[in-house]
């Protein structure tokens, strides 16, 4: 541990980039609201320090991450609009299925005849709105917008290892993007297979129309998504690794971190087994392979593939699927820890033990796979060891939630926006967490299996739970982005209804799985089990176009803040321990005007020996109990 | 017109928010910041209080008025559906106790630890013993969980007893079709390129195979007997398609090219539960639970569980496909009959090579 003031520059590096940086700075005097407005430091071999950036070079090709990451949430914000409208139209569907809606017909000409949604229609709805809310909100959206804003600016560096691979990750997935909003307008309609696509059904244009050059485009949308999730994950785990500021140890890393630092690796070992999946399906629809296809009769006639396996598709998919359960939800974790500690004003409770839960659920999380597998034939007894994995998982589930609970107790709790959607994070991922020890068990999952009961866990615990984590990541550190507070009102409103409608919606869906409703049934009239409710269908529908109308809301509140809202007038709004808020109100690119601070402590040092708070840039005097494990 | 109407609504709904929320900034400014934050606080703590009070009764409620919509606990149709049952209910109430408890502190714990000028907050990084207790015991309710599930797993798994009925289920866009092994206890072979519609052969049955002669076709619904285990072998023609049977808590998916089985004991006959549930329509119903293009909705079979009497008679009035094909060519004096009349007649010249190399090979349905 050392215990000198900092005089020398921490790295050789920085003071040949950066010559003037040899003024010693108090780690917690960078006071001057403003100055570093439009910063002129930039990133080393990058451009020279002052010169002016372009517009081009600051908006749009970008290398500063907080640029990028600015522009991911962008792109995510936008995709989350079109996949939320999405869910609008088919819940239109599922809530008033004899209702005619003119509406549609005029946006959606013959695909929504009489304004009616035919059924081609509601599975490419369904399909692009798990594709696009999965993949491009809640995993580039989310860790592509927080590992970029937070990696460099809480490990203390001046930029990412690569910022011009961290500029490619993001335009690879703005092709990809392109890629996939293209779809949606060609004349046989995008992907409708469902998001897990599973040959044979998206391998065969005679199986659904969607299959045909809609699924070529999806192909070519999520290959280009992973070469940009696999460029962005390695710039993070190398970032992480390698750039953190003197005295930073891992030890000291706040949990943010760690969360985005588990979710790349997870990225990086899963993803490119969905890339070879992904390159052989496309071998069987246009090569004539038969990697996934076998003895198929098909509109009147028999195809001559044979040998194939239509679950070796399956197991490569969710060799990613699962760990991408897990690369959505673990920044979400992080975010929450940080939120939480920083807003109940108390150390995060079980630092090491949060850790620890992080790695063993990300190593457990690829052994998992086959939960979703169960009714496939499996083997009984390789079922059985993916019960046994999948329930393991609980536990360090378990952990976390304990820990943010024994977090609040005692505290001094402030509600900001951003704790509330912390609070109500854990609240979700409680009740989604334990309708997954249903599902994980082969004994019920054979009955509740791609029924509506699926559909109401993982929405809960994966989708909405990581939404939570995302918005409270943005209301807390929108302040950093934008040198502005959003307006809270708004987000109390965004919160409160938000919260009770994910409920309202998703908690009945739990009976209509105990009733053995399958999930994708747009029409239930003509069945004798699942017609009983209709009412409730209904309702939902309701309730989802008013959570909708909320986003919006949500959405209008950032741009509107953007502009007008209330300006930040300390460093440090929130009075964190942790090294973004030693910068400048509005860093420029370089994040520290001078030297980058050392780090002297954990980041939690919260109401620690009678006061608030102690940033992890105050060097320790006196003999105090560093919680270093 | 009134489409327009909901439209401006809304809009006005935005802007009235909009002009609140812009406003309330405004007076907390005049009002102090410090003192317009703490009110709110306030008010955000007795919201979660109210939430996790409504919460719990909206739970409750749910139940109440959704409870006997579903498929009760216990009243499965099938001996593996009441494993299934008691499954569900050991890990509801793990999960139910976890639930309340975890949300009560949650809710609770914000409400009551929400700021105050009072308190001095606890500095409480790190307690291995708590970390402990909750690993340890979830660890354990969990390994009973896992116990349990995998002994019922295997039960539901294992092999068939061998007086087990067999049926054959294929699935294609968007239907079912079923086949009994006829009096011989033998499927016949068939081989997915032998599948002609248009000669009345759509499982690909191979003629030549004599074991195929009594095989009964059936198309949309087949019956079961009570209390005798049945053991589906289950395939599809196109895409994947899955065997959902709510009412026996059993599913299983038909991959094309990878046969799969199920096997259960119908306990209760379709009049019972007509009786039971008070519905004079019901009927068991196959579900397809596998997304399989646009007529998923509309994939759905019927199963009649019924006494061995009424079984052997609904058998007895079966005639195999074999023989329907062959009246069906004898009947009409179609110039082709005497042609039909041949067994490998309807499949043309290939006809031979195709089954000997291929039913072989491809033989997925031999026993």
């Amino acid at each position: 541990m050392n215990k000198q003031p900092q005089t020398v520059s921490n790295r050789a590096h920085f003071v040949e980039v950066y010559p003037h940086n040899s003024i010693t700075m108090s780690p917690i005097a960078h006071t001057q609201p403003e100055a570093a407005e439009g910063g002129s430091y930039t990133h080393p071999g990058n451009i020279p320090a002052h010169a002016k950036e372009h517009f081009i070079t600051r908006y749009i090709f970008s290398q500063d991450h907080k640029m990028i990451s600015k522009q991911f949430l962008v792109t995510g914000m936008i995709w989350a609009m079109i996949g939320g409208l999405f869910s609008v139209l088919f819940r239109l569907q599922l809530g008033f299925p004899d209702e005619r809606f003119p509406v549609l017909e005029i946006l959606f000409g013959h695909w929504a005849a009489g304004g009616m949604i035919k059924p081609e229609f509601y599975y490419a709805l369904t399909t692009m709105h798990g594709t696009v809310l999965i993949f491009f909100v809640l995993t580039a959206g989310l860790s592509g917008t927080f590992a970029n804003l937070l990696i460099p600016l809480q490990v203390g560096a001046r930029d990412m290892a690569s910022p011009f691979m961290n500029m490619l990750s993001y335009w690879f997935f703005f092709a990809a993007s392109v890629v996939m909003l293209c779809s949606l307008f060609i004349q046989t309609g995008p992907a409708a297979g469902g998001w897990t696509v599973y040959p044979p059904l998206s391998a065969l244009g005679s199986a659904s129309i969607g299959s045909k050059a809609g699924m070529d485009y999806w192909i070519a949308a999520m290959i280009l998504f992973v070469i940009s999730s696999l460029l962005g994950g390695l710039n993070y785990i190398s970032t992480i690794l390698n750039m953190r500021t003197r005295g930073m140890h891992m030890a000291r890393l706040p949990l943010t971190i760690w969360g985005l630092l588990f979710t790349a690796v997870l990225g990086v070992l899963s993803f490119p087994v969905l890339l070879s999946a992904l390159v052989l399906l496309l071998f069987d629809r246009h090569l004539g392979t038969s990697f996934y296809l076998s003895d198929i009769y098909i509109g009147g006639e028999a195809l001559s593939s044979e040998g194939g396996s239509a679950l070796l598709f399956q197991h490569l998919f969710w060799f990613l699927g699962h760990p991408e359960v897990y690369i959505i939800i673990l920044p979400s974790m992080g975010i929450v820890s940080e939120v939480i500690s920083v807003n109940a004003r108390k150390p995060i409770f079980g630092y090491t033990a949060m850790i620890a839960s992080l790695m063993a659920i990300c190593v457990l999380s690829f052994l998992v796979w086959a939960h979703h597998m169960f009714t496939t034939g499996l083997n009984p007894f390789v079922g059985s060891v993916f019960v046994l994995f999948t329930l393991l998982i609980a536990v360090p589930s378990a952990i976390k939630v304990f820990n943010w609970l024994t977090t609040l107790w005692r505290g001094s709790i402030r509600f900001t926006p951003a704790m509330l959607f912390s609070i109500g994070f854990v609240s979700l991922f409680i009740s989604g967490g334990l309708t997954g020890i249903f599902l994980g068990n082969a004994t019920i999952d054979i009955h509740l299996h791609d029924t509506m009961f699926v559909i109401a866990h993982f929405h809960i615990v994966m989708g909405v739970s990581a939404f939570f984590g995302m918005f409270s990541g943005i209301y807390h550190w929108f302040p950093k982005m934008y040198g502005r507070f959003m307006n809270n009102t708004l987000g109390f409103i965004h919160f409160w209804i938000t919260l009770t409608g994910a409920y309202l919606i998703f908690w009945p869906m739990h009976y209509e799985g105990f009733a053995g409703m399958p999930r994708r049934y747009l029409d239930k009239s003509s069945w004798v089990s699942f017609g009983q409710f209709h009412r409730l269908d209904a309702m939902i529908t309701v309730v989802t176009i008013i959570v909708f109308s909320v986003q919006l809301l949500f959405l209008f509140n950032y741009f509107y803040s953007i502009y007008k809202g209330r300006r930040v007038r300390t460093v440090n709004p929130w009075r964190a321990n942790t090294l973004e808020w030693t910068t400048a109100i509005r860093p420029g690119h370089g994040n520290w005007e001078d030297e980058i601070p050392e780090v002297y402590r954990w980041p939690y040092d919260y109401s620690k020996d009678g006061r608030d708070h102690i940033p992890q840039t105050e060097p320790v005097t006196a003999p105090e109990n560093l919680n270093d494990p | 017109m009134q489409n327009f109407l909901i439209f401006a609504i809304l809009i006005l709904g935005f802007i009235i928010t909009f002009q609140i929320a812009r406003a309330s900034e405004f007076v907390s400014v005049i009002r102090g910041e410090e003192k317009t934050r703490k009110q709110t606080n306030k008010i955000n703590a007795a919201l979660l209080l109210v939430f996790l009070i409504v919460g719990m009764f909206g739970v409750y409620w749910t139940q109440h008025t959704l409870g006997d919509k579903i498929l009760k606990l216990g009243t499965s149709a099938s001996d593996h559906g009441i494993l299934v049952d008691r499954m569900i209910k050991y890990t509801l109430i793990a999960t139910g106790i976890v639930f309340v408890g975890t949300q009560t502190l949650l809710f609770w714990y914000s409400f009551k630890y929400q700021e105050s000028d009072k308190r001095t907050v606890y500095y409480f990084p790190h307690n291995n013993k708590l970390e402990l207790l909750w690993t340890v015991v979830p660890a354990i309710v969990l390994t009973i969980l896992i116990g349990f599930g995998i002994v019922y797993w295997y039960r539901i798994t294992g092999a068939a007893p061998a007086n087990a009925m067999q049926i054959e289920v294929t699935g294609s866009q968007f239907k079912w079709e079923f086949r009994y092994p006829g009096k011989d206890g033998v499927f016949g072979k068939k081989y997915y390129k032998n599948i002609d519609e248009a000669n009345d052969n759509p499982l690909g049955q191979i003629w030549e195979d004599a074991a195929n002669h009594d095989d009964i076709y059936e198309s949309g619904q087949i019956h079961l007997v009570v209390g005798k285990p049945v053991k589906l072998i289950i395939g599809a023609k196109d895409v994947i398609h899955s065997v959902g049977l709510p009412h026996f808590r059993l599913k299983m998916d038909a991959v094309p090219g990878t046969p799969t089985t199920l096997w259960f004991t119908p306990i209760k006959t379709t009049k019972d539960m007509i009786k039971e549930t008070g519905n004079g329509k019901f009927v068991y119903e196959i579900a397809c639970d596998q997304m399989c293009g646009a007529g998923h909705t509309g994939m759905r079979g019927e199963i009649i569980v019924e006494t061995q009497e009424e079984f052997d008679q609904w058998m007895a009035s079966q005639k195999p496909k074999y023989v329907q094909m062959k009246e069906a060519a004898a009947a009409p004096a179609a110039p082709a009959a005497a042609a039909k009349d041949s067994v490998a007649a309807p499949a043309p010249a290939t006809a031979d090579s195709i089954t000997a190399a291929g039913a072989a090979k491809k033989d997925s349905t031999a026993k």
